[in-house]
């Protein structure tokens, strides 16, 4: 561990963009704009599955005020006999016809053409001038429309089992012999679950403002979770060439994995090549719910078998995902996360990734984890109560620990998920008493964690102060953390550094904000690079001293003797030292760029009290606490809003989100009207207990937190739902429709 | 059809502009009056990013039409901190770290300082409510709650020590 004393490290201080988010300077994509600034519009695919036989642009371009117009022709095309081109874990075939359709449209929305005109107006009429030859086609949304016989193939070169299928994978973890195991079992329980597909509901719809000069030079000003993701992906599917790409990260107004691929920019790119003119697109609330993410609909079947002292001694896990228009399901968090927490001697975890005429699957917190660990969790609260065992102290006696071996394949070093359960199974909430027409669940959950590429550079300006600029964009507070780390680590104020976040022509390679990775991996680097800034400032004194720079030590901001044999000095602070540094060997500064290793896993352990209105069938979480091993809470505040954050979005997901299709295959509640999101007045405070076990592979100690926060919500509100009412939904979401049928179920059957 | 010319105040300054019959007065504050501290999030009055004043009442600016703004007072976000002194509202959304992406703090504060002018001592409940207009996806509205809650209390502090002065 570089840090001793914590002076900055797990304070709760000012964020550094704070004041201009609440003055309203911050600059969001939309936020921009250029002189000579036109505006770009997408035409959209009525239908759910067509033929796009031939499209017309003859009107569109003669209209006034029209200055280009774009169809997939414009696009690069990877093909699909070529095989996969793969940037991250996306595939550029399927980008490639996401953000523009070719050969067919795979879903309500899909764009089959853009325009750009001297007003949003006339880009609009535009769009109703381009004449669309569709072959209108049969369709399939839901999974089990999708994988009947004689379903409708949305892509006929795809054969599973030897036939054309729309099921693109197939994905196992695999422990021991689970056919032994279930011999074992003294109990089994096998029960089925589905889910609605949801969308991670960011408030800021995706833009983008893009230039391209005459020499090809191109800058991008856009919302997204990677401005190298953007920079990559715009110059794939245009052919410009990356070095010619200044990707800028505006602000962004949340993702939760949403915005890690582009839908716009490579269209506002080309736009601006065809007319020479800046072009603005953004997207109205509409198209964000029609045509980007949002997660998967699911089907799962999840058996567990144990002995009767509670050992659990098998399981198998069948998680079918909805990937939307292209594969890409996240099958892999479903299958990976859902058994995690559990130390089982024989598992079998199988995933498929099943194609369906609805909008392709973006990354949503955790992706897969949270479906996979409703079925799980659910299970496991039925063995508890078959077994007449406390819900907690079966996770305890089951816990994954320091050497389990998961399965999906790492053995676990030492991890905080007992700390969770024990500290859950203490907690006032677990004892408090309910009322009448209330109950209590819980829930465990885990989310891989990820490392990869991140670049830093430090810096020390002439009057002795610190920029720090990453790579990545910070979506939740991620400059506080680095503002008390780099605080820390320098002994200084963390006002007088500035956190910054560069483009992608002024910092080193930054892998997407995603996979809970932005401040374990910026951290990382950001701590190297101040180690080298600190080795040169302790340089820099010594030279000036005329001692060793061994005998030099770094301390609350200035360089000291590190005894007084070194020598009789009087400290140079970071200010003298800039001050001198023209005359002393030059500026002072450092650049860190690593591919990070060392992320691990998260497991958190979630209570929720719900209290049911059986005349609306209105079901309201009641109180609500949130345990996480975060392993180092470098910024609480954050820290706790990611938990907090998590959770409401699972209580969404697990109480009223869902997308709804009419009889013509289009999403019938495209806004947040009908989308029912929670509001302030649908949820609780929401409590949190952080455990801090801290990572032995990070300097600072730093666990990924933002993801496990929603793996447990689902299966948490759905277990204190059946400690209510005796009653357990096994599909989502437990809206007042279906809470108000199933309670009137048993009065039906009485009358009859 | 030739642009209507609407003369109002923003943020208590005089403010003249050019607008389509159609424009929404967010469609006005964020273009013709570059005030773009207000945000889009579904123009149909669910999300409350563009939430401000008119005459002292909360509205969303994208259901209202820019004309009729004429003769009438608009506050925004932009006017509500005093030169580089912040509201206290302001200050508190950041000690609490009431806020994440930031997408929704100007609505949030805009109807939080709508809320405290009616009601210097709401409950818990009644923020809630009062806020259930303003959509936030990062937080889970705790945070926000706290730092209204606490405002209210400190500045109902701070008004009974102006009164005793």
């Amino acid at each position: 561990m570089n840090v001793v004393d914590n002076k900055w490290i797990g304070q709760r201080t000012i964020r550094p963009d704070g004041v201009d988010k609440v003055t309203g300077r911050a600059a969001f994509a939309a936020d921009t704009t250029m002189p000579g600034m036109i505006w770009g519009k997408v035409l959209r695919s009525p239908h759910p599955h067509a033929r796009i036989k031939s499209i017309n642009t003859a009107k569109a371009e003669a209209l006034p005020g029209v200055k280009a117009v774009v169809t997939s022709r414009d696009i690069v095309d990877f093909t699909i006999e070529k095989g996969a081109v793969m940037l991250g874990i996306q595939d550029m075939r399927w980008m490639c016809r996401n953000v523009m359709a070719r050969d067919k449209a795979l879903f309500p929305g899909h764009p089959v053409a853009a325009v750009a005109a001297t007003s949003e107006a006339i880009a609009a009429e535009a769009c109703k001038l381009i004449e669309v030859d569709y072959e209108v086609l049969p369709w399939a949304i839901e999974i089990d429309d999708a994988l009947k016989d004689d379903a409708p193939i949305l892509h006929e070169w795809n054969k599973f089992d030897g036939k054309p299928s729309n099921i693109m994978g197939r994905l196992e973890s695999k422990k021991g012999d689970i056919a032994q195991g279930f011999k074992d079992a003294e109990i089994v329980i096998e029960r089925s679950f589905t889910t609605r597909p949801v969308h991670q509901g960011y408030i800021e719809p995706h833009a983008c403002l893009i230039s391209v000069a005459a020499d090809g030079k191109t800058t991008i000003w856009s919302s997204s979770q990677g401005q190298f993701m953007v920079r990559a992906m715009t110059s794939m599917l245009t052919g410009i060439p990356q070095s010619d790409i200044r990707a800028i990260p505006a602000e962004i107004g949340g993702g939760f994995g949403g915005k890690t691929i582009v839908y716009l920019e490579p269209l506002a790119t080309l736009l601006a090549k065809k007319s020479g003119r800046p072009v603005k697109m953004v997207m109205t609330r509409e198209e964000v719910m029609r045509a980007t993410g949002p997660t998967s609909g699911s089907k799962s079947t999840v058996r567990i078998g144990a002995k009767k002292d509670g050992t659990i001694v098998a399981a198998h896990g069948t998680y079918y995902l909805q990937a939307g228009a292209f594969p890409g399901s996240p099958i892999r968090g479903a299958v990976g996360c859902s058994f995690a927490p559990y130390d089982i001697p024989h598992v079998l975890s199988e995933g498929y990734d099943v194609c369906s005429n609805r909008s392709k699957v973006a990354a949503y917190r955790a992706p897969g984890a949270p479906i996979g660990a409703y079925a799980v969790e659910c299970v496991l609260d039925e063995l508890a109560e078959a077994l007449k065992m406390d819900p907690l102290e079966l996770r305890l006696k089951n816990a994954a620990k320091q050497g389990t071996k998961a399965a999906h394949g790492p053995v676990f070093p030492r991890i905080g998920y007992i700390e969770t359960l024990e500290v859950a199974k203490k907690h006032p909430h677990y004892s408090a008493p309910l009322g009448k027409l209330q109950g209590r669940g819980v829930a465990s959950g885990f989310w891989f964690n990820a490392g990869g590429e991140s670049s830093a550079q430090v810096n020390i300006t002439e009057d002795g102060n610190v920029v720090v600029t990453t790579g990545h964009p910070d979506i939740g507070g991620s400059r506080a953390g680095i503002a008390n780390i780099c605080a820390e680590l320098l002994g200084i104020d963390y006002k007088r550094i500035s956190v910054i976040i560069g483009d992608t022509q002024t910092v080193g390679f930054s892998n997407l904000t995603g996979g809970s990775r932005v401040l374990f991996a910026s951290s990382m680097v950001v701590t190297q690079a101040a180690d080298k800034v600190i080795a040169t400032l302790r340089e820099r004194a010594a030279k000036i001293w005329e001692i060793d720079p061994e005998a030099v030590k770094w301390e609350n901001g200035a360089a000291h003797p590190v005894s007084p044999n070194a020598g009789e000095f009087k400290p140079l602070t970071l200010a003298d030292l800039a001050e001198k540094a023209p005359s002393q060997g030059g500026p002072i500064g450092a650049s860190v760029q690593l591919n990070t290793q060392g992320a691990e896993g998260g497991f958190g352990t979630h209570i929720c009290d719900v209290e049911v209105d059986v005349d609306l069938g209105i079901i309201r979480v009641i109180r609500y606490t949130a345990v996480q091993d975060v392993g180092r809470a470098v910024h609480p505040s954050y820290v706790e809003g990611q938990l907090q954050g998590g959770v409401s979005q699972g209580i969404g997901w697990a109480l009223n989100e869902e997308y709804i299709y009419n009889k013509d295959g289009k999403v019938d509640n495209p806004g947040f009207l009908d989308y029912r999101m929670p509001v302030c007045s649908d949820l609780p405070m929401i409590d949190c207990a952080l455990v801090e076990v801290p990572n032995p592979k990070h300097p600072q100690g730093v666990k990924g937190v933002g993801e496990v926060p929603l793996v447990p919500v689902m299966a948490a509100v759905a277990n204190a739902v059946h400690n209510a009412l005796g009653k357990r939904f096994y599909s989502l979401p437990m809206s007042p429709p279906k809470v108000s049928a199933e309670l009137d179920a048993p009065v039906q059957q009485a009358a009859e | 059809m030739a642009k209507l010319h609407v003369t109002t105040t923003v943020n208590g300054e005089p403010m003249e502009f050019l607008c389509e019959p159609y424009d929404t007065m967010l469609d006005a504050l964020r273009g013709q009056l570059g005030l773009t501290g207000s945000k889009e999030g579904c123009s149909s009055g669910d999300c409350g990013a563009c939430s401000i004043t008119l005459d002292g009442r909360l509205v969303c600016s994208c259901l209202m039409l820019a004309a009729e703004a004429e003769g009438h007072e608009i506050r925004t976000i932009e006017g509500m901190a005093t030169g580089d002194r912040l509201h206290p509202l302001q200050q508190k959304f950041l000690e609490h770290a009431a806020l994440q992406c930031g997408i929704c703090t100007s609505g949030m504060l805009v109807a939080s300082e709508a809320l405290l002018a009616r009601n210097s001592n709401p409950t818990e409940e009644e923020v809630r409510f009062w806020l259930a207009g303003n959509l936030c996806r990062c937080t889970g509205y705790d945070k926000i709650v706290r730092a209204v809650m606490e405002t209210a209390a400190e500045m109902r502090e701070q008004g009974i020590q102006e009164i005793r002065q």
